[in-house]
């Protein structure tokens, strides 16, 4: 017999969790004190709220499971509305308990309620309120069941503090399964359309294939290299899914969309035929829709039916998981009598290759002798071999860091793609480097975002946290000036950060280490040093050249062609 | 175009909120909704009507199905079908109007349910457009009051909606 708090955390612990992060407040105390009395779940005492859901999402991308988040009704649970959105947009599996008041005081605006339910409705996979206390071990699993499963995505369960009373006990048993009637995420594609897709990709005279954070998700990017290596195609990757495919690998023409490669884009641009596997053909990668690849026959794999056709309306929709529906794929290349044809393929990748010397990611290094962000990134490149977890922040340091690292590995690039949360990589890069103490995790942030949750490096100290720190600093909110430059004849509303702190002395104040880099030639031997420091966080802060921009950017309400080169320079 | 989509939803709290939800979050219309729990206490029936082309249709329904607690769904626009909407009306009827007012109540089937010396209550049942052709019939001037209940329906023929 078990208190409901006993039993949440029990099923915590049937379910495999070995992490949960989070904040203690009144309606969530009886459960604290479950997890106080027993040792199998750890618990991360977090700073502010909003960072426990980036940990528990960062430890989900990292890990391909499900990250939990425990925190108390009212502001506890409203400070997780963001992390839990930006999870929500990237389909990250996660499982947030909120505490909330009594029962009977539900609806009278007690103290510290908010209805999280309602609150977090239009960002959650789904939510479960717990109505009895019996029902603990059944509605847990029901959670983890549905936010790992399917499509993937954040689960909500509200838990009202007479739910969890000591001495109140009940029977536990945890379910081996679960069965929702009207939950049935598909397993299998249809076989015709599958056919369909593979004959269209044979015939292809100028095939591309556009894969995304789903392929991750899905645990199919072995498949994915498989394929494409057999057909011989080129690949680009979105944002979300880069390192399915390995970076380094010819095949590879680079991330599309807005900030994409200038080959990717012409490719796509041109294609005569597409397979899109677990992307969305979201609006930072289309660019206007209307515009969209004109020439294409598009296939598209997904398991989430209501991705398919949503903004492009695509020839040939695949309902389904990517895994299976790959292997299918690949059998029925394998097997057919009809392959690529050789002479046309060759034609296209010479076609490739020319749009590959038009830009290949070059860029100005400043005569004045300032540092580029982008020889920062090509450097943390060349320590790292690309043997590293990077998280990121948002802004121009996240497009580099996505421009000039090569991803080898899946789950090894950490980023808010969909929601595009600044204050996202550092608690992220913390949620890696709990489960991953002896791997090398470096958060590329820059001096505007870092602020948005910096209180972590409190964490960081209490847990002995060793994360790496990367601050671009451009002095500025560097994304948002390159719009106002672009739009807004250089009008920098509000795009200052005039009062930096000395970081240094912050991270020292927390008992980090603190190094600041200001001339190209301390950049390598400095940042060797601070990647050397296994059992330390270091916060590396990189003064830049303010004045950058991110190019190749795809021209606003155009296709996917029309891209500024540099400053001055438009195809 | 309209469509009337028909859904069997899990009776369950807060089920009812996320459908709604769902039509404001994304930016699609409801034109009418009715809800009530059917002879399986653990299942509603939900009736809506919506505008929208074919895409947008196709979208709806897609993220309907994605909520959990909708068991199944079907778009009865798209078959032959029976369509019911009950609409209780208040509508001036002084003397010179009385008979005239009845006459147009008989000739759409409906009962005169409540009397008073200048009013009459109507109570109509019908597809949407049986009830707006009444109310052009009796004359927008002469209507106080209407509540409509919205439309529910059913396939016609063999066609059921079930587990
Ligand atoms: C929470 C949040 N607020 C606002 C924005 C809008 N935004 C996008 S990039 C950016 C600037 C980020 O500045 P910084 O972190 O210094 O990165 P930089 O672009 O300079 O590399 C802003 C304000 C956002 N993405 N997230
Ligand atoms: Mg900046």
């Amino acid at each position: 017999m078990l208190s409901g708090a006993d039993m949440l955390v029990r099923s915590l612990q049937d379910e495999g969790v070995e992490y949960i992060y989070g904040y203690p407040g009144g309606s969530a105390l009886h459960i604290y004190d479950a997890v106080f009395r027993q040792d199998k779940v750890k618990h991360v005492l977090v700073r502010h709220e909003q960072a426990a859901t980036h940990m528990a999402d960062g430890f989900a991308r990292a890990t391909g499971k499900p990250g939990v988040v425990l925190v108390t009704s009212g502001p506890g649970a409203t400070n997780t509305i963001t992390g839990i959105a930006t999870a929500y947009m990237d389909s990250i599996p996660m499982v947030i308990i909120s505490g909330q008041v009594m029962s009977h005081l539900i609806g009278g605006d007690a103290f510290q309620e908010t209805d999280m339910m309602g609150v977090s409705r239009p960002v959650v996979k789904h939510s479960l309120s717990v109505q009895n206390p019996a029902d603990i071990p059944s509605i847990v699993k029901k959670a983890f069941h549905i936010a790992t499963t399917g499509r993937p995505g954040p689960v909500v369960i509200d838990v009202p503090k007479d739910m969890t009373t000591p001495g109140e006990e009940y029977p536990y048993e945890y379910p081996q399964e679960v069965n929702i009637r009207s939950y049935n995420p598909p397993v299998r594609g249809h076989a015709g359309q599958i056919r369909k897709a593979v004959d269209m990709l044979l015939q292809a005279k100028r095939p591309m294939i556009y894969s995304g954070g789903g392929v991750i998700l899905g645990k199919a990017s072995e498949l994915l290299v498989e394929m494409t290596r057999t057909l011989g195609y080129p690949i680009t990757q979105t944002l979300m899914g880069l390192g399915a495919y390995p970076g380094s690998d010819r095949q590879f023409i680079g991330m599309l969309g807005m900030h994409g490669t200038y080959e990717s884009n012409m490719a796509m641009h041109n294609a005569d035929a597409i397979l899109a596997i677990g992307a969305r053909f979201d609006d930072r990668v289309t660019n206007n829709i209307a515009k969209f690849c004109p020439d294409a026959q598009i296939a598209h794999i997904d398991i989430d039916p209501s991705s398919i056709s949503k903004t492009v309306q695509v020839d040939i929709p695949i309902v389904g998981p990517v895994d299976s529906v790959l292997s299918e794929m690949i059998a029925l290349i394998k097997e057919s009598e009809v392959q690529p044809d050789k002479e046309n393929l060759s034609d296209w990748w010479a076609q490739i290759d020319e749009w590959r010397k038009r830009h290949g990611g070059r860029y100005l290094t400043n005569e004045k002798g300032l540092m580029k962000p982008q020889q920062v990134v090509e450097c943390l490149q060349k320590l790292t071999g690309g043997d590293a977890y990077i998280t990121t922040d948002v802004g121009q340091h996240q497009m580099f860091a996505a421009q000039y690292l090569r991803f080898e590995q899946p789950n090894r690039w950490i980023t808010s793609g969909g929601l595009g949360t600044m204050g996202f990589g550092f608690p992220a890069a913390m949620g890696v480097q709990l489960s991953f103490p002896d791997e090398t995790v470096v958060c590329v942030t820059g001096e505007g975002s870092i602020q948005m949750n910096i209180q972590e490096l409190s964490t960081c100290m209490q847990y002995n946290i060793p994360v790496k720190i990367l601050n671009i600093n451009n002095q500025s909110l560097g994304m948002v000036r390159q719009w106002q430059d672009m739009n807004y004849e250089s009008r920098h509303s509000h795009s200052y950060m005039e009062s930096l702190p000395d970081f240094i002395k912050l991270a020292e104040a927390y008992g980090h280490v603190g190094m600041k880099i200001e001339k190209l030639e301390d950049l390598e031997p400095m940042m060797k040093k601070a990647l050397a420091m296994k059992d330390k966080l270091v916060f590396i802060d990189v003064y830049v050249d303010p004045s950058e921009h991110v190019y190749p950017m795809q021209v606003p309400t155009a296709s996917m062609r029309d891209m500024w080169l540099s400053k001055t320079e438009r195809t | 175009m309209r469509h009337i989509l028909s859904i069997l939803l899990e009776n369950e709290a807060g089920a009812l909120s996320r459908v709604v939800g769902l039509f404001s979050q994304r930016n699609y219309n409801i034109e009418t909704l009715t809800v009530a729990p059917t002879e399986d206490p653990s299942l509603s029936r939900l009736t809506l009507t919506t505008n929208g082309d074919d895409r947008m249709i196709e979208q709806i329904t897609k993220q309907l199905n994605k909520l959990i607690e909708v068991v199944k769904l079907v778009d009865l626009s798209e078959g032959d079908h029976i369509e019911r909407d009950l609409m209780l009306i208040k509508v001036k009827a002084s003397d010179g109007q009385r008979a005239e007012i009845k006459r147009c109540a008989d000739i759409f089937r409906g009962q005169i349910v409540d009397v008073t010396s200048s009013i009459y209550t109507v109570q109509l049942v019908g597809a949407s457009s049986k009830l707006d052709a009444f109310i052009d019939a009796v004359g927008d001037a002469n209507v106080l009051e209407t509540v409509r209940t919205g439309v529910s329906g059913l396939a016609r023929g063999e066609k059921v909606l079930t587990l």
